[in-house]
């Protein structure tokens, strides 16, 4: 998944809300990191906020956070099993410091918008152009800006994600 | 213009001439973290990254104590995979078993954390070590996995909110009380992206062990780091574990800060954060016959020996009550042997508590004290997220070790002077 990423940048899915603050046990329950296979975290993806979340998921649906995405522990199976789930775009009103992070580092497409988030609803048909920090609401027409993402954090997710950053530098 | 805490430290260790806020630098860490659940992840990723050797095989910590002693056959293989990497590239700080205990309490009480350093971890509780004086902070696996191959990472100089703690600490108050009223006013996003500063004459009357408990919670509010000046009382502590330590640091008087705090805390009550964010802060008689099935006194917040200490206190000749399941989790092997010593565990042996191993256990829902549906626990950790300790439909109140013990007496939530 983070090289169809990599090739295109470029995204088109249904929006599925979730609230403010979310954090990473709401993600994945720590029962779950005795694993670090992306499919088997994401079969349990979002199960700390609703059980059986993830049934209404389908592969290239996007998610939609509010307030301080992705809080709590630093677990980077949060993203894994977020990207795991099939789901490769997050748009939020803000993101947690570590998550965000975290997600560059994966390869999963983190954009934050601010008060705009209330401009989409569950189930919205949207379009992500990443490079250019645009969301085309397709079911209300109507067009959001994302913050700009860091010269240096684009960096890393225009390699794919950290781990190729590092293989140029360690070489 | 100065330098708060923050840019200070970062300054040190970076080859770049540091301007302020927002800029992004390269810096040399001190220490890197990881424990059974992250270094896992950590691994791979090294060896996607194609690194074959570690930058300083001292200079890494690997600690098993989430799921330790391990619970069933998948994090024994976790633990094996991290054990087997320690030993592939030498790696001096390696624990488990009868060595190992709660990460946060562990560096620190080894000496491998203190003033100055830099300490990058794969745990968000990483930032405890700010209470020495370190700029320390939490990252996920791969961001770790660069750090250990590379002995550098990089970061934004956060802005930096300067808190003044001012007044009398009341009976009963303790630093964990101080943390949980900070976040109930700043939120749990109110420091995001920042670093806290704590500043002010209380200071003087928190020794190292509360300003690792304020320090330890700091990502509760979003921070990227909790930040306590360097003084007498960082280097006592420093001294009489094993480091030699001898500068104080302190910020610049004309530092910039984006937000300056004052917190008196006279006539402060005890704090206790309700379900389901440790932002949903009330003083502990704002609550009314909260019932609880279980306590926890433990974790890297509140589970070194004073916080025993505290416990101890309230409970000597009183029972736990017949509803309550009270876990007592002594956070390191060195703090187990120093209350048996000092005759704290057979003041919770006698009051009918249950005393387990150092570990982390609970307080992430890992094991070792899980909740069943429609059950509540009052515990010393640092997250009272729902499902955090079990179940999505159990409850977690977080508080000091003081509120923890009257608790557990009384198996309702009460203030500790009505015991």
């Amino acid at each position: 998944m983070m090289q169809e990423q990599k090739t295109s940048m470029h995204f088109q899915g249904r929006a599925h809300k979730v609230g403010d603050h979310v954090d990473t046990d709401a993600i994945i329950p720590a029962r779950y990191l005795v694993t670090t296979d992306p499919l088997e975290l994401g079969r349990h993806c979002m199960s700390g906020l609703k059980q059986d979340w993830i049934k209404r998921i389908n592969r290239g649906d996007i998610l939609v956070g509010g307030k301080n995405f992705g809080c709590g522990s630093s677990r980077e199976h949060a993203p894994i099993a977020i990207l795991g789930a099939g789901i490769s775009v997050v748009i939020a009103h803000s993101f947690a410091r570590i998550f965000y992070r975290n997600g560059f580092n994966m390869g999963l497409v983190l954009l934050e918008v601010g008060d705009r988030v209330k401009a989409i609803n569950s189930l919205d048909q949207l379009e992500v152009r990443a490079l250019d920090g645009e969301i085309i609401n397709h079911s209300t027409g109507e067009t959001i800006r994302s913050l700009p993402v860091p010269e240096f954090m684009a960096n890393i997710l225009a390699r794919g994600g950290l781990i190729n950053y590092v293989r140029e530098k360690v070489g | 213009m100065g330098k708060n805490l923050a840019e200070k430290i970062l300054q040190r260790h970076s080859p770049e001439i540091l301007r302020g806020p927002g800029q992004i630098i390269p810096c040399r860490v001190s220490l890197v973290l990881a424990n059974d659940i992250t270094a896992p992840l950590s691994i791979d990723s090294f060896r996607k990254m194609g690194a074959k050797k570690v930058f300083d095989p001292g200079k890494i910590a690997l600690v098993c104590d989430h799921f330790t002693p391990n619970k069933d056959i998948a994090s024994a293989e976790q633990v094996k995979k991290v054990r087997l990497f320690a030993r592939e590239m030498g790696i001096t700080h390696y624990y488990e078993g009868g060595t190992s205990g709660v990460e946060h309490a562990l560096l620190p009480e080894l000496g491998l954390v203190g003033p100055g350093d830099i300490v990058v971890g794969a745990d968000s509780h990483t930032c405890t070590y700010g209470g020495l004086g370190a700029f320390a902070t939490g990252m996920g696996s791969t961001d770790i996995a660069a750090a250990m191959a590379l002995g550098e990472t990089w970061f934004k100089v956060p802005e930096s909110i300067k808190v003044r703690i001012t007044g009398e600490l009341g009976p009963y108050i303790t630093a964990k009380d101080l943390i949980l009223n900070l976040i109930g006013r700043i939120k749990v996003d109110g420091a995001l992206y920042k670093a806290l500063e704590f500043s002010g004459p209380v200071l003087d009357r928190l020794d190292a062990e509360a300003r690792m408990t304020m320090a330890n919670m700091a990502i509760e509010a979003g921070a990227k780091a909790g930040l306590f000046p360097v003084d007498v009382i960082t280097l006592d502590y420093c001294r009489t574990h094993g480091r030699n330590d001898l500068n104080t640091l302190q910020p610049d008087h004309d530092a910039a800060y984006c937000l300056l705090m004052d917190m008196d805390v006279s006539g402060m009550p005890p704090q206790v954060a309700c379900p389901h964010l440790p932002d949903n802060v009330k003083a502990v008689d704002e609550l009314k016959e909260i019932r609880v099935d279980q306590v926890v006194l433990g974790s890297c917040t509140n589970g070194r020996i004073s916080d025993l200490r505290q416990a101890a206190q309230i409970i000597r000749e009183h029972k736990v009550d017949k509803g309550v399941r009270f876990i007592v989790l002594p956070a390191t092997p060195k703090i187990y042997a120093q209350a048996l010593e000092e005759g704290l565990l057979e003041i919770f042996m006698r009051a009918g508590a249950i005393i387990g191993p150092p570990t982390c256990g609970p307080c992430l829902g890992g094991h070792m004290g899980i909740l069943a549906g429609g059950e509540k626990c009052l515990a010393t950790t640092n997250r009272n997220f729902k499902g955090r300790m079990g179940s999505l439909d159990s409850e977690v109140y977080l508080g000091s070790p003081y509120v923890a013990a009257a608790t557990a007496v009384a198996g309702r939530i009460i203030h500790p002077e009505r015991i």
